[in-house]
């Protein structure tokens, strides 16, 4: 068992960012859409040594606890777009202006890795009727323009028990 | 390209397109700011998206075999959109800064506010304050 330590070293040195080196080498052969051995090959070496560039930029990464509920996580944020945007739509169409309850709510943070934070702030963005603007000074707090919402509090505290709660157990 | 082909194909455009529609319909009748980002990020997700869906089952159905340039394109909106709505938002919070609005964020102040975080003595004076942004037009 003495050479497994070290290759586990030698891999983390390689691939500081195994997750990004997917990516990377899914954005490529999308770009191309070809998926020759050449492409590959490039896509391969793209995913090796970008990481390698930037990885002082970004020296630690979080950890992903869980893969599957990521993408059970993404599934949920996609039809709560769907969902979020037949509401926005009948609002804009049919609600008074006068009668829109806007409200700019404070939402408490339980997260802390600012990846995590960023990508809550990103999807309380993109499900329409919802919009982050701004984090507290300390970081503790998001500040959200809510399009209608019948009461601030059960606004923060629903979007936190939809959303942070499931983030919390994916970046821990 | 069979018949159920085109209509789907078709659905998804006039979906996509009528996304966009209620988008921009929604940019002319809400009152400010603030409001009207939200009708923006609407149709980026759902109107491009299913646009882009229609796209990738047009060239599917074509014989093109599967396009992953839509895919990609989804990708990278959803990373870019809340990144610019923010930035819209931090603006309208500086041309208005009237913080007496915005609900209290425990001890500090939003970082829009705050110039120099850690280094209180280094703030300028806030400008003069406008409308609250609740009723403001733009």
């Amino acid at each position: 068992m003495t050479g497994g330590p070290t290759l586990r070293a030698v891999l983390r040195r390689c691939v500081p960012h195994p997750a990004i080196s997917v990516l990377l080498v899914g954005v490529w052969l999308g770009l191309n859409n070809d998926f020759g051995a050449g492409t590959v090959l490039m896509g391969v070496v793209l995913g090796l040594v970008v990481p390698q560039l930037v990885s002082g930029l970004w020296p630690a990464p979080p950890r992903i606890l869980s893969w599957h509920k990521l993408f059970a996580y993404i599934a949920l944020v996609l039809w709560d777009i769907v969902v979020a945007n037949l509401a926005v739509a009948r609002l804009v169409l049919f609600r008074p202006v006068a009668q829109m309850r806007m409200h700019w709510i404070a939402v408490p943070l339980d997260l802390h890795a600012p990846e995590a934070i960023a990508v809550f702030a990103a999807t309380i963005t993109l499900t329409p009727g919802t919009v982050s603007c701004d984090l507290s000074a300390d970081g503790r707090w998001l500040l959200v323009h809510c399009l209608d919402a019948a009461d601030a509090g059960e606004a923060a505290i629903g979007l936190k028990s939809r959303y942070e709660d499931r983030l919390k157990e994916i970046f821990g | 390209m069979n018949l159920f082909a085109e209509i789907l194909v078709s659905g998804f455009v006039v979906l996509g397109a009528t996304f966009a529609l209620v988008g921009s319909w929604g940019l002319l009748r809400l009152p400010h700011l603030m409001a009207r980002l939200h009708a923006p990020t609407k149709a980026t997700t759902l109107g491009v998206g299913s646009v882009l869906l229609g796209s990738m089952v047009f060239f599917l159905a074509a014989g093109d075999g599967l396009s992953m340039h839509e895919l990609l394109i989804v990708l990278f909106l959803f990373l870019t959109a809340p990144v610019s709505a923010s930035f819209l938002a931090k603006a309208y919070l500086r041309r208005h800064p009237d913080e007496a609005v915005l609900p209290r964020p425990g001890a500090g102040g939003w970082m829009t506010f705050v110039d120099e975080v850690g280094d209180p003595n280094e703030r300028p004076a806030p400008p003069s304050p406008r409308e609250p942004s609740g009723s403001s037009q733009d």
